[in-house]
């Protein structure tokens, strides 16, 4: 569950964003529109605990973000958020079950062999552990990707423009693993967009409109 | 996944980069480890060839030719010296204990030294097998040259005239030595000589120059020589003085090891500062080159550690990674250079040996070895200081703003 109540962010130089109320029930899923610089960025940073609100508050999964310290911020993140990079961000330094591994060393937990085995069996890439990132296709580094976002059953999955750059059918594919990944662990779903095609293959979803909402102090 | 795990895979992600920072670094520390080896056995050979010896006598000529053939046995003498100045030395009541040394021959490259009981006497050396030289011609071997010549107690052999192995002029076949003894290792000079009786020297020499049989005993001690004499001192204030009236007042000249050393020691210091220099500079040229290899690494990696960040990584934790990376290199490099070092040190040492010259060996190990991790952790961490300062201010929001 996602909870905000006049929230507003701000960059040096005196740039100040707010943002709209809205409440995002567990398990719902919520897309952020609006175009570039509109604050779709700065919305999911404040929701991953990595920017301090400047104003209001934004409550996840029952935790007031702001009330944390930087330090229990990233304990938090690293056990409740699970992110999907736009560019997805695997490492050619690694396996694809390396860079699952990568999940448990940033939480500061001891690997877990077998629930990376099912990640990547439930996503359907059980049989490239071994493989670099460079070696697999688009589809497949997008469901490794995907794999670890939801290994350690996050209760909020941030996806930032997740069909960016893939065609119609791929981009279907996507949002249905994003969708069915999400339920499988309850958790809420925000997905950045200015895809059209993610409003029309979410129907149920809820909208943030996040246009014209830009403040410059003097 | 553990941080040593993760920083090791992220290593050998870039083998190339790894391996050449590996070499830089395993050079400078290998060369270091060298320097230490073959300096602290150097010392330590000095030291114990040296202990108790205040002065050597022999023919005028390089002080330093004469300590380095009387002491080390490492190069030819200057010359002889009447054996009746040397008795006349010996009476002297500032002198101790006078120790005639008579060279002149080899064996395959080990000198035979013509002396008296007193010569062993004075390392402390013990027998392995046999006894001690009785009669003119026996021999006693030192541990070094009886394992490289093969000789056992019994056995007899010809010496070579001159002193290195090929140098020599003739073989005094004539006159063949028996081996009597074997002395233990003593980890002195000792380890690579033949001794034997001064007048087995005598004996060999006259005859091959047709003398001997014609003069009476007391007209032999009036010409014999012998090559130089150990002198120690009855009080240390003799080094005042014996010297100079040695020098001043007969044909012969006394030379002080301790001085004559200290002064070898400063000419080869030079040397090892040189290599010393060297590996310095090696280190520092690995040092820079891990510097640009974790910098390079960490611009590279930009997006893995903003995605660590995202994934809730402390910024600490990714600082930890980078200077893993860097001890990573340190710890193979020290192993790699103390190896290297020790290797290197073992084939001059093989090399010194096959030239009867100083005992040098690779397997030793030293306590002042402790410093070539130390540096080699010291050069890493310094290197990835500003890497892992870069490592720690990743900041995840980029990822939610690249394009």
């Amino acid at each position: 569950m996602i909870v905000t109540r006049g929230l507003a962010c701000q960059y040096p130089g005196g740039v100040r964003l707010t943002f709209p109320d809205i409440t995002v029930p567990q398990g719902g899923v919520l897309l952020l529109r609006g175009p570039s610089g509109s604050g779709k960025s700065s919305w999911l940073a404040l929701a991953a605990g990595l920017m301090r609100p400047a104003q209001g508050e934004i409550e996840v999964a029952g935790q007031s973000l702001g009330s944390l310290t930087p330090v229990q911020c990233d304990a938090w993140r690293a056990r409740h958020v699970g992110f999907l990079p736009q560019k997805l961000h695997l490492s050619p330094a690694l396996s694809v079950a390396g860079n699952l591994e990568l999940v448990y060393f940033a939480a500061g937990l001891k690997t877990d062999a077998a629930a990376i085995a099912a990640a990547l069996q439930a996503l359907g890439v059980d049989g490239l552990s071994d493989r670099r990132p460079q070696q697999l296709s688009g589809g497949q580094a997008q469901r490794v990707a995907l794999a670890r976002a939801v290994l350690l059953n996050p209760q909020l999955i941030l996806a930032d423009e997740p069909t960016a750059s893939l065609d119609d059918g791929a981009a279907g594919e996507a949002l249905a693993l994003l969708r069915t990944s999400a339920q499988r662990c309850r958790a809420t779903l925000v997905i950045s967009t200015h895809d059209a095609r993610v409003v029309q293959a979410l129907p149920q979803a809820q909208v943030l409109e996040l246009d014209a909402l830009r403040e410059v102090r003097a | 996944m553990k941080l040593l795990t993760l920083s090791w895979r992220y290593l050998w992600a870039r083998p190339l980069a790894t391996v050449l920072n590996l070499l830089l670094l395993t050079l400078g520390l290998a060369a270091i480890t060298l320097v230490l080896l073959t300096r602290a056995q150097l010392d330590r050979a000095f030291e114990r060839d040296l202990a108790g010896i205040d002065a050597v006598v022999g023919a005028k000529g390089s002080p330093l030719q004469l300590i380095l053939s009387g002491v080390f046995h490492l190069d030819v003498p200057p010359g002889n010296i009447p054996l009746r100045e040397a008795q006349a030395l010996a009476r002297d009541a500032r002198v101790a204990q006078l120790i005639p040394l008579s060279l002149g021959d080899s064996y395959r490259g080990f000198r035979i030294v013509g002396t008296t009981h007193d010569y062993p006497a004075h390392y402390g050396a013990q027998l392995a097998r046999g006894r001690l030289w009785q009669a003119p011609m026996e021999v006693v071997l030192g541990h070094q040259a009886a394992q490289a010549t093969g000789l056992q107690p019994g056995q007899s052999f010809a010496g070579a005239h001159g002193l290195s192995d090929g140098g020599g002029t003739g073989t005094h076949a004539a006159h063949p030595y028996v081996v009597s003894g074997v002395l233990a290792p003593c980890a002195c000079v000792l380890d690579r000589l033949l001794l034997t009786a001064t007048e087995s020297v005598w004996e060999v020499h006259e005859v091959a120059h047709g003398q001997h049989e014609d003069h009476d005993a007391a007209h032999e001690d009036e010409t014999r020589e012998i090559t130089l004499a150990l002198v120690r001192y009855r009080s240390p204030l003799a080094a005042a003085t014996f010297p100079r009236h040695v020098n001043t007042t007969t044909n012969m000249q006394a030379a002080a090891p301790a001085l004559e050393i200290t002064r070898l020691l400063r000419m080869v210091g030079v040397g090892a500062d040189v290599l010393r220099g060297f590996a310095a500079v090696l280190l520092l040229t690995a040092g820079l080159s891990v510097f640009i290899a974790l910098w390079s690494a960490v611009r590279e990696r930009r997006d893995d550690l903003a995605l660590l960040r995202m994934l809730g990584a402390p910024p600490q934790r990714l600082a930890a990674l980078l200077l893993c990376e860097a001890l990573w290199l340190a710890g193979l490099a020290t192993a790699a250079g103390l190896l290297g070092g020790h290797l290197l040190t073992g084939l001059l040492g093989y090399l010194l040996a096959a030239e009867q010259s100083l005992p040098l060996t690779g397997w030793l190990w030293l306590g002042v070895e402790l410093w070539v991790p130390g540096l080699a952790l010291t050069v890493a961490a310094l290197a990835a200081l500003l890497p892992a300062l870069g490592a720690y201010r990743a900041q995840a929001g980029q990822l939610l703003n690249s394009r």
